[in-house]
């Protein structure tokens, strides 16, 4: 029962239109620092991109494709019309307003920061404003996801929450809590300064602040996927979940232990001392736990499937998987992609391998490989799943999703193996252009091209995909049914409180983030005389 | 599928799963061991400690004034290498140091955040005004190594690139005899 489409669409449309502009502008950076492309006369123009960009990708587009997402699993697996439309309409206007004011001081250049802020650099005031209307856009969601569980609950006491809701409440939950560090950030540091209300920041303190959104909103990105994993590609290729229980515990394990890790980003900072940098590397460990028990599980309801259709053998199941079946082509992309991906995640919060690839071309390719790659295909085919659905339209070009789907696939691996082969060579991030003429430089040369061309096939494909979504709104109507997420092999018909509940895993949340990152905020901030002038950008 | 069949397969399909949990809690247990291990023996690990000095003021006293900056030969044979980052150059904009030397370099930024990486090695850290960047390193060749600023700066970033030469010992301690705080700027 989708019954607020126009809402959910516009949140996707809203989403697919930007990241479609932004990732114009990705391609345009891979080409321009490239050896085929030519010196930029104005390098300023590169950071204009390059924050907005970021701006966009990092904050604007997955969090548009959560909260429409959010939406439609509230109202499908609930089986509840949605309750506060009114509000879920302001939190998208924010968002518009929020997006639109961000953006004017960046094209103009008066906020060239990039979208991790950096100060004691500082921006048009407007910049940091735009960003903050975006993220309370996205609060209001996160109420109305639990205002609306709360409803269900209401109406049916002690039931098992359907899977998909539990985990899309604990995204929201997650997404409140880890955009707290940004928001301090900017509340108590930046803002001011921006403001002209002072005139000097602690810029350690702000790196620190940075790092406990920084990391935890991998995993906001990460929860659309996920529970596409869980509930939508079982259904989809014609299996069952293997385990409920297994599932709500992954869920569960990503809200708690997601966030208490964020100062790995911080391993090469001075102002963090080596305890702390090393109890957060631990916690970093523990957070691939619910990661590989989700590899465990989706390929056991995988191998569900392919059995049901009569697969047999060790490995001869694997042939007898629905291969032309765009949602089982995008979840084993993703899982190439999560697999080297999170390899190289490994190394980056290691303790000690960090120092070799900190803040090289290799970390842009390893979250670009992640996000860009494992997560976003699966936005796409979330997409494409609930397309009909939301429009009461057939998408039927199916060999033109698939393809659409190899060439990002293929875009991607093209873009990111050989960044982070550059990253290993020691390439710095976010240069406007790289002096190729150098022979220390020369020999990355061939990588850069190479990515540069994967680049533009990955902007083939995301055009492909926007052409799609916009020939489903004209296609012929058709009646798509309700809505439907995966059955367990077991479905459950009691769950215990604390795998059907939020609270408990909220609070051990925030307490371990306060544990985490308490301490280390306390004394930055009592430290006396480590404010330095801010130095402002694009003012003059 | 038989009703036995399925009951088979599900007792299968469990095992696997409790091996493959005890697998995945064994191998981060044993990544944690293995950071704590090479952390304690110092085999290599991230800045420990947490030291303060103000952008404002370090070109009137203390370590990071003009004339401290470079490399020192200190009394043990180990070498000291102080340097400040600032948009958009390093100061010195070549570092010397001998090879086969325990070096400390010890630097901190004068304005915004940037960030030190010599290319080829796995020195890599961050200048963060208001704080003191402390790196423990050793060159096992000599040559010229690359040393861009790793952090974006503003504007001119891609145009931060530093040196480091690393030059046999005995001619680092002949240059060094002089006293004072060598660089190779200009050579």
């Amino acid at each position: 029962m989708l019954a607020n489409r126009k809402l959910i669409l516009a949140h996707f449309w809203l989403a697919f239109g930007v990241f479609g502009i932004a990732l114009t502008l990705g391609a345009w950076q891979m080409f321009i620092r490239s050896p085929i492309g030519t010196w930029l006369s104005n390098p300023e123009l590169y950071y204009r991109s390059l924050t907005a960009h970021g701006t966009v990708m990092g904050y604007v587009f997955p969090t548009l494709v959560a909260m429409g997402f959010g939406y439609a699993i509230s109202e499908s697996a609930l089986e509840q019309r949605l309750v506060g439309v009114r509000w879920a309409w302001t939190g998208f206007w924010l968002i518009v307003a929020g997006a639109i004011m961000a953006m004017v001081p960046v094209v103009l250049g008066r906020a060239s920061v990039l979208y991790t802020f950096y100060p004691p650099l500082i921006g048009n005031v407007f910049y940091y404003l735009g960003v903050v209307l975006v993220v309370v856009g996205s609060w209001i969601w996160v109420a109305l996801m639990a205002i609306n569980l709360r409803v269900w609950r209401r109406a049916h006491p002690g039931a098992p929450v359907p899977l998909a809701m539990f985990a899309n409440v604990a995204g929201s939950y997650l997404w409140a809590w880890t955009a707290v560090g940004a928001a301090l950030e900017l509340l108590l540091q930046i803002i001011p300064v921006a403001a002209g209300l002072k005139a000097t920041i602690d810029a350690g303190l702000a790196r620190v602040f940075f790092s406990w959104t920084l990391h935890a909103i991998v995993y906001f990105w990460l929860m659309p996927t996920y529970i596409a994993y869980y509930t939508i590609v079982p259904r989809a290729i014609g299996g069952r979940v293997y385990s409920d229980s297994m599932a709500r515990i992954s869920f569960i394990l990503f809200l708690v232990v997601a966030m208490p890790i964020g100062m790995h980003h911080t391993f090469a900072d001075p102002q963090v001392g080596a305890g702390f940098k090393f109890i957060h590397s631990a916690f970093t460990a523990l957070v691939a736990l619910p990661t590989l028990l989700t590899v465990f599980t989706i390929c056991a309801s995988v191998e569900i499937a392919a059995r049901l259709r009569g697969g047999r053998g060790m490995f001869g199941w694997i042939r007898a998987l629905p291969w032309d079946n765009p949602m089982m082509l995008a979840l084993a992309f993703s899982f190439v992609m999560l697999g080297f991906g999170g390899a190289g995640g490994l190394i980056n919060m290691s303790y000690q391998l960090d120092a070799s690839i900190h803040n090289t071309q290799w970390i842009t390719g390893h979250f670009h490989l992640i996000f860009g790659g494992a997560i976003v295909i699966m936005y796409f085919a979330i997409a494409y799943d609930l397309w009909p659905h939301l429009t009461g339209r057939e998408l039927i070009d199916l060999r033109l999703i698939r393809t659409q789907l190899w060439l990002w696939f293929v875009g991607m691996i093209i873009t990111t193996f050989p960044w982070h082969w550059v990253g290993i060579l020691g390439m710095p991030r976010r240069m406007a252009y790289f002096d190729f003429g150098d022979p220390a430089i020369a020999p990355q040369a061939l990588s850069v091209t190479f990515s540069a061309i994967g680049g533009f096939i990955l902007l083939a494909s995301g055009i492909m995909f926007i052409v799609i979504l916009a020939r489903g709104m004209r296609a012929p109507q058709v009646d798509a049914g309700p809505y439907r997420f995966a059955l367990a092999v077991h479905q459950p018909a009691t769950v215990p409180v604390a795998l059907n509940t939020h609270a408990l895993w909220v609070a051990l949340m925030i307490v371990l983030t306060l544990t985490n990152y308490g301490y280390p905020i306390v004394t930055l901030a009592l430290t006396e005389g480590t404010s330095v002038p801010a130095v402002y950008v694009g003012a003059q | 599928m038989s009703a036995e069949d399925t009951h088979g397969s599900a007792e299968v399909a469990a095992r696997v799963e409790r091996r493959w949990a005890t697998v995945a809690v064994i191998i981060i247990v044993m990544m944690a061991l293995l950071a704590a291990f090479a952390g304690i023996h110092r085999a290599t690990m991230p800045q420990p400690r947490v030291e303060t000095t103000d952008p404002s003021r370090i070109h009137l006293s203390g370590e990071f004034v003009e004339s401290n900056l470079g490399s020192v030969l200190e009394a043990n044979g180990n070498v000291t290498v102080r340097a400040i980052g600032q948009q958009y150059s390093f100061t010195p904009a070549c570092i010397v140091v001998p090879v086969d030397t325990p070096i400390t370099m010890r630097a901190t930024s004068a304005d915004v955040v940037h960030g030190i990486l010599i290319q080829g090695t796995n020195v890599n850290t961050m200048l963060v005004p208001g704080y003191v960047s402390e790196q423990l390193m050793r060159f096992t060749r000599t040559g010229d190594y690359l040393m861009p600023c790793q952090e974006f700066c503003s504007f001119g970033h891609e145009g931060m690139w530093g040196k480091v030469k690393v030059i046999d010992k005995t001619e680092f301690a002949d240059r060094a005899k002089g006293g004072g705080r060598l660089n190779c700027v200009g050579q």
